[in-house]
């Protein structure tokens, strides 16, 4: 177990590398001068000269980068070119709201997505069955910041349950529509997943031996099928950090959130490229560790894997 | 072990139909009735995008507040404007019409860069192995770690001002990933077949045997894979444009429309966001129900 672990972080080395490569690749094909950029039309020469050396834009490409890498290495993202922040601690202070927004969002998305798609399970084609996946094709197909702004309109604009936009003073009344708006599409995925697998677990002998033992039908479906059922959602959860990280994106746009993925989208309507550069690597690394630890959990739901024969 | 016996599955069919393989997963899609409706969902949004001119009853760009005057802005939906009016007073439905287009439009290309490089890729990775796929691989999870929308924002960024041209090759840069790895999976299963071994004693060149003789077979996963993608991509387009990064005013694109409509939602003017996203819910679905189809007529991953 513990040699896979390892093992895994050393695959994701080189995965690591080449994210952060080629986005600095990315951000240096850049046509324009950052410099130029940042002194606008005002900046005399002398100026824009002094602050390309400031920030290493006069150096080879080849320089840049090791001297990027080099950065990186002690957790050193550059300087933002907007308003003189670090980028690594703009980052720090929006991380937290993000992974509020997005753990809470993948939670109801687990919780919901299972518990449909075990009552539907339970009872295939039934009236909730039907239901409930007619909901989770909807799910699936609306783009997530469109259902945000319906959340808005009927939760928050003509209801008035909740406050509308913003972080506020943090409450969870403030969380609730953005977290919904990005559990939906993984609700829905998890739901009709959970079904399918479900469905195709309790058609298997040891059901019917369970059953024919006489043990009660909730017992069979949560403790007999459930587990089995789980390591492909498992696996789901686990590409969904992605989708996650990208709908978080657009979510928090929307819901004027203070994340990283709202930084991100500032960034680049900024055009300020160290900032996009640190929030890109940024999310990218959290889907990596993210994988890596849903990775180890498989072994929690199958024993069969056993990570020394791979 | 799947792919075998579906294999021999289908081959009893065929004897027994004595049909071609395509007539044979026509057969199969017509009796899937989620499949026909994607079928039709599809037709319909095709027939809208190349028939928006005649269908449309305004311009999609056409200011009516200018000629009707102020009762044209931000009218609520009636018999005149089905969809309602913007604050332009550009008719929604003739917008969403014409949207169609630019979706539609986006979804056929950045599928085709998708495949130009997914396949090719996937396909040396598949049949070479070795270092080629230690390589091709890691940049697949390389494109994999980031997030989609992140990615695709950051080389649109590269250039100055976007263009739909920008936006649909940016889309296949990043969406490539997950065709090269069907193609890939593929090709790994194929490379060994009797098929292909004959090829080789015949001392064809490595490119033939791909492209001729071990693509044909592998096409269907493909094809299943690229049609479910259409969906992703034209989401990915909408929130491009919602973000201002891909089409720029005044086209008709879906994405755009919300953005543009959003801020008049709160006002209780719910039209102009609302029916764009419909038709990207409607789109989205169309794609999906047809991939799923497809899925299933083309026995791709069946395992009953």
């Amino acid at each position: 177990m513990f040699a896979h672990i390892i093992r895994r972080l050393l695959y994701t080395i080189p995965v690591v590398w080449g994210v952060v490569t080629v986005i600095f690749i990315l951000m240096a094909v850049v046509p324009g001068d950052p410099a130029r950029l940042m002194m606008g039309q005002r900046g005399d020469p002398a100026t824009i000269e002094r602050i390309r050396h400031d920030l290493g834009l006069d150096l080879p490409m080849t320089q840049q980068y090791t001297k990027f890498i080099g950065e990186l290495m002690r957790g050193d993202l550059g300087m933002s070119y907007r308003n003189n922040e670090k980028v690594a601690s703009a980052i720090a202070t929006r991380f937290a709201a993000t992974m509020r927004l997005t753990i809470w969002a993948m939670c109801l998305a687990v919780a919901i997505g299972i518990t449909a798609g075990i009552l539907s399970a339970a009872k295939p084609n039934s009236i909730f069955d039907y239901s409930a996946m007619f909901l989770a094709v909807l799910g699936v197909s609306a783009p997530v910041f469109w259902v945000g702004l319906l959340l808005l309109l009927l939760f928050a604009y003509n209801l008035g349950w909740v406050p509308g936009i913003g972080f506020g003073d943090g409450s969870w009344r403030y969380l609730l529509l953005p977290a919904v708006a990005l559990g939906v599409r993984p609700a829905a995925l998890i739901a009709r997943l959970t079904r399918s697998c479900m469905l195709e677990v309790l058609s298997q002998d040891y059901i019917r031996t369970a059953r024919a033992k006489g043990v009660k039908e909730t017992l069979v479906i949560l403790k007999h099928a459930l587990k089995n059922a789980m390591i492909p959602v498992v696996t789901i959860i686990g590409t969904q950090v992605s989708e996650l990280l990208s709908g978080a994106v657009l979510t928090e746009t929307i819901f004027a959130w203070p994340g990283v993925g709202r930084l991100a989208v500032e960034a680049l309507i900024n055009r300020d490229f160290p900032m996009i550069r640190g929030t890109v690597i940024v999310m990218a690394m959290t889907f990596l560790l993210a994988n890596l630890l849903v990775d180890i959990s498989y072994g929690f739901f199958d024993p069969r894997v056993k990570y020394e024969d791979k | 072990m799947t792919e075998n016996t579906s294999t021999l599955h289908h081959a009893a069919l065929k004897v027994e139909a004595g049909e071609s393989p395509v007539k044979e997963a026509w057969l199969r899609f017509k009796r899937n009735k989620l499949a026909m409706l994607g079928l039709v969902m599809t037709i319909t949004i095709i027939l809208a995008a190349i028939f928006a001119g005649a269908l449309a009853p305004y311009d999609p760009v056409k200011q009516l507040i200018w000629t009707e005057g102020v009762k044209a802005k931000l009218a609520s939906p009636s018999a005149e404007h089905l969809m309602g009016t913007d604050l332009y007073g550009r008719d929604i439905l003739s917008r969403v019409l014409f949207g169609a287009r630019i979706s539609l439009q986006i979804g056929i290309f950045a599928t085709l860069v998708t495949l130009l490089i997914g396949v090719p890729l996937g396909a040396i990775a598949g049949y070479k192995g070795g270092l080629y796929d230690d390589l091709i691989s890691w940049l697949v999870n390389v494109v994999f770690a980031f997030p989609f929308i992140l990615f695709v924002l950051a080389v649109v960024s590269v250039f100055r001002d976007p263009s739909l041209y920008i936006v649909f090759v940016a889309i296949g840069l990043v969406n490539w990933v997950s065709i090269c790895r069907v193609t890939r999976s593929q090709f790994i299963s194929l490379r060994n077949r009797e098929f292909v071994e004959a090829a080789h004693a015949l001392g064809l060149p490595s490119y033939r045997i791909i492209f001729r003789h071990i693509l044909p077979n592998a096409i269907a996963p493909i094809i299943v894979q690229a049609t479910m993608g259409m969906g992703a991509i034209i989401t990915i387009e909408a929130g491009l444009a919602y973000l201002g990064f891909g089409a720029q005013p005044p086209t008709p694109s879906w994405g755009l429309m919300i953005s543009e409509g959003q801020k008049f939602m709160a006002q209780g003017q719910w039209w102009w966001s609302v029916f764009p996203g419909l038709a990207i819910m409607y789109t989205v679905l169309a794609f999906s129900f047809l991939g799923d189809g497809l899925r299933d007529a083309l026995d791709v991953r069946q395992k009953r």
